[in-house]
């Protein structure tokens, strides 16, 4: 054991003094989570939200498309990222209850780097244009709404009106949605 | 044991003095161990027939009924009983010489000061969040002053038939963080194959677990060691099996889906823990060249399914590890210095020289650049002196786009 230790001092004297640490650190998950966010390129359809400035991890997603079907929505995502980031993805719900063909009724998003795609070389970032990429190209063949991607395969023009009426708050075959006009 | 240490060996060092002294480090030797499951148990039994006498144990878990066929510390009796207390009640009644104290709880319920008392640390965890935390723990505790401050780590793991022991010593070789690639996520189940059209019966379990809770029993926290809660999926999972026709979904499949076990193997768990106490009684004694001694081979990898294969290499460190690389420097300044004359002192260091710095402590978020909403959140605490927004002694990390690494300082006020 004490020839481990001289080891130690042999390896500290070529490398910059490191002392030592009472105090608590910065986490793994934080440091990677600061860095994605340093990096973040949100351009003028989206915004965060920190409810607790100080608490990173968890923030929401605002999201107004300028364009394609959902043009003229506000869509909010909550993000929660695990203490095991970036081992593991972020946890990310809509919080409306919107019409949409890979988003259930409660607010469970179907994309593949959120769940069996990812990667820990993956950013924030890259989760924010797959979800922008979700309102601009529905995919109707990735379906979590079973009854709206039936629409967007079958007729288009009747599932361009159906998103028309729940963005505004009125309901589908029974199912009332939130009004998340801007 | 005496005979072995009494005598120099092939690979022993010129300065290696057989008898007295590697015979009372065993003796004396504190060693800690992580998990007292199905690696546990064999290492237990492993430290104290091989004349270990001072253990401790740590375990928050209780036995269950399926862990009786592995884990033969414990007896049909014992279970719902603390693993730990049971583990180390049964060693020290076989093996009177050797004592060990067991604490029930959490490695996160205890400091610095309780991890200090050891001299190594070994682990039988199934558990990557436990494993990082004692990790980023031991390489915190490097105080150049204080050789005893460093607590070589031995980390055992299996998974059915495959297994890997590795020796991580602190800061100086690859740690558990820069070896966090090695670990194979578990597989996931694209959400709309589980919300659509489900092909195995895991799948149907899957989706009462993660959609249909969800939907019905928002407002219950699941428990996934609630009978009730897992049946309550076993039904919703065997009603959507039996509308898609699939075949399969049983009470105990649903309870191996939904807490992800994974069929523990005796056999791998006994290899592996046997590799593990042999480098701690090797790093004990001094007595043969130890598995992660810098520059050399650290970690064993033993696959078990098909014939029996081992390959130990060398796991490099990571020189961008958020752990052990990259370690924080000491920035001494003023307490009155603002955060502004700070972040402005950034921009003009040669080593940095930082444009867009986001910058926080573990508590506190100091100051970020970006995003938007973040800069208007914290642009106030620019005005503010340094002494009102961290302790002396924090580490402070900043990042920046223009950096592929954080910059992690030590603030020591002046």
């Amino acid at each position: 054991m004490l020839k481990i230790w001289s080891m130690k001092q042999e390896q500290q004297k070529s490398e910059a003094a490191a002392g030592q640490t009472k105090k608590k650190k910065v986490t793994a998950a934080q440091l990677r989570v600061q860095k994605d966010l340093g990096e973040l390129a949100l351009g003028s359809t989206m915004k965060t939200h920190f409810p607790n400035a100080d608490d990173i991890l968890n923030f929401t997603l605002t999201l107004t498309p300028d364009e394609g079907l959902y043009k003229g929505g506000v869509f909010n995502f909550t993000f929660a990222i695990p203490s095991t980031f970036p081992h593991e993805p972020p946890k990310v719900k809509c919080k409306e209850k919107i019409y949409h063909p890979n988003i259930d009724l409660e607010g469970n998003v179907c994309l593949n780097i959120l769940r069996e795609d990812w990667k820990p070389v993956l950013n924030l970032n890259a989760v924010i244009v797959g979800l922008q990429f979700l309102f601009l190209e529905p995919n109707a063949s990735d379906p979590l709404n079973k009854e709206a991607a039936a629409d967007l395969q079958t007729d288009r023009d009747r599932f361009k009106r159906n998103v028309r009426s729940s963005m505004s708050g009125g309901s589908v075959k029974g199912e009332t949605f939130d009004r998340v006009m801007k | 044991m005496d005979r072995l240490l009494s005598r120099p060996g092939g690979f022993t060092e010129d300065e290696y003095e057989p008898g007295a002294i590697p015979i009372s480090n065993i003796e004396n030797f504190r060693v800690l161990v992580i998990g007292a499951g199905g690696l546990g148990c064999e290492i237990l039994k492993n430290l104290a027939l091989s004349g270990f006498r001072k253990i401790d144990v740590i375990d928050m878990d209780t036995i269950d009924v399926s862990n009786l066929n592995r884990q033969f510390l414990f007896r049909e009796k014992d279970v719902g009983k603390p693993k730990a207390t049971v583990a180390a009640e049964f060693v020290s009644r076989r093996v009177p010489s050797c004592k060990i104290n067991a604490y029930v709880g959490k490695i996160q319920d205890k400091d610095e000061d309780y991890y200090m008392q050891f001299n190594i640390i070994i682990c039988g965890l199934d558990s990557i969040e436990a494993r990082r935390w004692i990790n980023a723990t031991l390489v915190g505790m490097i105080d150049m002053g204080n050789p005893d401050s460093l607590k070589p780590l031995i980390d055992g793991g299996t998974e059915g038939f495959k297994g890997q022991s590795r020796v991580i010593l602190p800061t100086m070789t690859s740690c558990i963080e820069c070896q966090l690639d090695m670990h194979a996520p578990r597989a996931a189940v694209p959400l709309c194959t589980l919300a659509t059209i489900p092909r195995q019966p895991q799948h149907c379990i899957e989706w009462a677990h993660i959609i249909k809770w969800e939907e019905d029993r928002k407002d219950i926290p699941l428990d996934t060691d609630d009978p009730e809660h897992i049946t309550w999926l076993y039904q919703k999972a065997l009603l959507r099996a039996q509308e898609f026709g699939i075949q399969g979904v049983t009470y105990s499949l649903t309870q191996g889906v939904v807490k992800n076990i994974i069929p523990a193997i005796a056999s791998t768990n006994a290899i592996i823990a046997a590799s593990c106490c042999n480098e701690a009684f090797k790093l004990a004694t001094s007595s043969a060249p130890f598995l992660g001694a810098p520059g050399t081979n650290n970690y064993m990898q033993y696959t078990g399914d098909s014939g029996v294969y081992t390959y130990t290499f060398e796991h490099e460190q990571n020189p961008a590890c958020p752990v052990c690389g990259n370690l924080p420097r000491d920035l001494t300044i003023n307490p009155d210095t603002t955060l502004q004359e700070l972040v402005d002192s950034f921009a003009e260091r040669p080593e940095s020289q930082l444009k867009k710095p986001n910058m926080r402590t573990e508590e506190k978020t100091l100051y970020y650049s970006a995003p938007e909403s973040l800069r208007m959140q914290t642009e106030g605490n620019l005005k503010r002196k340094l002494s009102e927004l961290l302790a002396d002694g924090e580490e402070m990390a900043v990042s920046d786009p223009a950096f592929a690494i954080d910059f992690r300082y030590k603030v020591r006020f002046s």
